[in-house]
């Protein structure tokens, strides 16, 4: 019994932004299951009135003071990494049809 | 001896002394480096006139009476998901192959206002998901004892190259285990910082909450040295604990174990732990009484879960964090390719039409398997329907993971367990099953999900192949976790 459906391994591929072919939806059904089904065993863990932590820091809202900082790195800089650019953006492709 | 095989203390010493130059250190290590690399893999990119212009400007200060401390003038390795400026930082992924880094990462900053010389950029685990550096885009990375068996991973470049001689020491990243577990693979030391003691500011992310920066050393004393100039607040990363920077920077030396008390957990005597592995932690808990220590055994039964909760938060927070490679910004993208297939190389039709096929073509070929199944698993583990099933579920395990680890520290000062329940395997031995390569993790994940520091130091040997024991310690404790490993170094052999 595989714990995720076909469907189900194409419905994640798309929350992830990620394009997958026949063969790779079988392997990621099988895999995923598996790791699904191994990770089960949290439910032998009673949790009845504990509350989830998102981090252990003990540090509460860090919050950086709300004014302009000069930056050091150029626009040329950061744009050099972009693989499609015009006059000085960064360029996309059309997003609706 | 040669240089390369100097330590930091044993380095600076001769710096010091003015027996040779950093610029003579520097080039052995290059020497080095250029011959073994083609067939170890430990390097990614080579920073050689970076390094040569770092050894350079180091001399001239010696030579004014400058010197800026210890680390001026000594050659490190940085993990190649840690932005070093002007230099590519691939994070051994496909994605960011090209991608030339603009700013140094807070780590690099410190280390270079310290004088380091930095030879290059190692190999990892793409994106640091991997325990083996075989899920790098590049080549995997060899373990330089024996060359058919992995450095382990995911800083099993870093490892490899502290190990091979090819650099005086290394940083690397852990977020469930990658420094310490090659550490261990390696014969060397590995030291993760409590979570907030170095700032991940510049670290390319994989799950925010887990990952920590931190040294691979020849020796404890070496973790030491690289801690205290690695642990600063920064105000860049939210995280960052004042804590941190004021418990280590007071600490002057490690001066032993006498009357610490140390827990020995029922973990790591477990059946699946390498029989030299479980006897020699038993040399290590008879040598520690012999040091002073006073040891005795602790049953944690809740450590048994750190795994699958590690397995569901860390995904979640990679498909998060992996979510801003999407090929328009900067790294590889399909957005300017062309369609080439069936020969018709000058077709003018390209491979994405509009914006959504950029990011799923770009990700699909961008990304290697394991980022994939994280990205994946994170995905439907945080999905509606699932969400509290799976995830909530495994933050409230972490909740009472943390509270028992703290209130174990309330009776000890330290813990003790393997760093690996084995010894290296070989390459390719456990990349058919995914779940086989998660459980190498089983006793490092702990001090990740409370956020406490653990280092791995070499013991001893099953054959020709090295293996550490691990010692956590409390929250911002690294004194006492130091003394404790500094101990067991002594003790080695």
């Amino acid at each position: 019994m595989v714990k995720i459906s076909k469907e189900e391994v194409e419905n994640i591929a798309k929350l992830s932004r990620i394009s997958l072919t026949e063969e790779e939806k079988a392997k990621y059904q099988t895999e995923l299951s598996s790791i699904l089904e191994w990770v089960e065993k949290l439910n032998e863990v009673n949790t009845n009135g504990v509350q989830p932590t998102g981090q252990i820091t003990g540090l509460f809202n860090i919050l950086d003071s709300d004014e302009v900082e000069k930056c050091d790195i150029s626009r040329e800089e950061i744009l050099k990494n972009a693989p499609e650019k015009k006059d000085g953006f960064i360029k996309v492709k059309k997003v609706l049809e | 001896m040669k240089l390369n095989e100097l330590d930091i203390v044993q380095a600076a010493e001769g710096l010091k002394k003015g027996e040779f130059s950093s610029v003579d250190l520097t080039q052995v290590c290059l020497e080095v480096i250029k011959k073994l690399n083609p067939e170890i893999n430990a390097f990614i990119t080579i920073t050689e006139d970076l390094a040569l212009n770092q050894a350079k400007e180091s001399d001239a200060r010696r030579k004014m009476g400058n010197s800026r401390g210890i680390l001026d003038g000594i050659p490190v390795a940085i993990k190649d998901n840690i932005a070093v400026k002007d230099y590519p930082t691939t994070a051994a992924s496909k994605i960011l192959e090209n991608y030339i880094t603009v700013e140094d990462a807070f780590v690099i900053k410190k280390l270079k206002e310290a004088g380091a010389v930095i030879l290059g950029k190692t190999n990892l685990d793409e994106f640091a998901c991997g325990g083996s550096t075989e899920t790098s885009y590049f080549e995997t990375t060899k373990n330089p004892i024996d060359h058919s068996r992995v450095p382990g991973g995911s800083s099993g470049g870093s490892a490899a190259a502290v190990a091979a001689d090819m650099c005086i020491y290394a940083i690397g990243s852990d977020t469930g285990g990658s420094i310490r577990q090659p550490a261990s693979y390696c014969g060397i030391v590995g030291l993760k910082p409590t979570y907030g003691a170095v700032s991940r500011n510049g670290l390319f992310a994989m799950a925010s909450s887990l990952d920590q920066i931190g040294p691979l050393t020849k020796t404890v004393e070496d973790a030491f040295i690289v801690l205290k100039e690695l642990a600063k607040y920064d105000e860049k990363d939210s995280t960052s604990n004042k804590k941190g920077e004021e418990t280590i920077q007071k600490i002057v030396d490690l001066k032993g174990v006498k009357g610490l008390k140390v827990g020995i957990l029922k973990q790591g005597k477990v059946a699946n732990v390498q029989a030299g592995i479980k006897n020699d932690l038993e040399k290590a808990v008879q040598k520690l009484k012999a040091a002073g220590a006073q040891v005795t055994e602790l049953n944690l039964p809740i450590l048994d879960y750190a795994l699958a909760v590690y397995y569901i938060l860390m995904p979640v927070e990679v498909s998060s964090n992996l979510g801003r490679y999407d090929g328009i910004k900067y790294g590889y993208s399909v957005a300017l390719l062309r369609d080439a297939t069936e020969g018709q190389a000058s077709s003018k039709e390209t491979v994405a039409r509009n914006l959504e096929e950029v990011y799923f073509k770009t990700r699909a070929e961008g990304f290697g398997d394991e980022v994939k199944r994280r990205i994946m698993l994170g995905a439907y583990a945080s999905s509606a329907g699932y969400f509290d099933q799976y995830y909530l579920k495994a933050q409230k395990v972490r909740a009472i993971i943390k509270k028992e680890i703290d209130d174990a520290f309330k009776k000890f000062d330290c813990l003790l367990l393997p760093t690996t329940p084995t010894t290296a395997f070989k390459i390719s031995e456990k990349t058919k099953d995914p779940i086989m390569m998660y459980l190498e993790d089983i006793f490092t994940v702990p001090a990740n999900i409370a956020g406490i520091p653990g280092i791995s130091v070499p013991f001893g040997k099953e054959g020709n192949l090295p293996f550490g024991i691990q010692v956590l310690g409390p929250e911002f404790g690294e004194e006492k976790l130091l003394n404790v490993a500094k101990a067991l170094e002594e003790a080695d052999g």
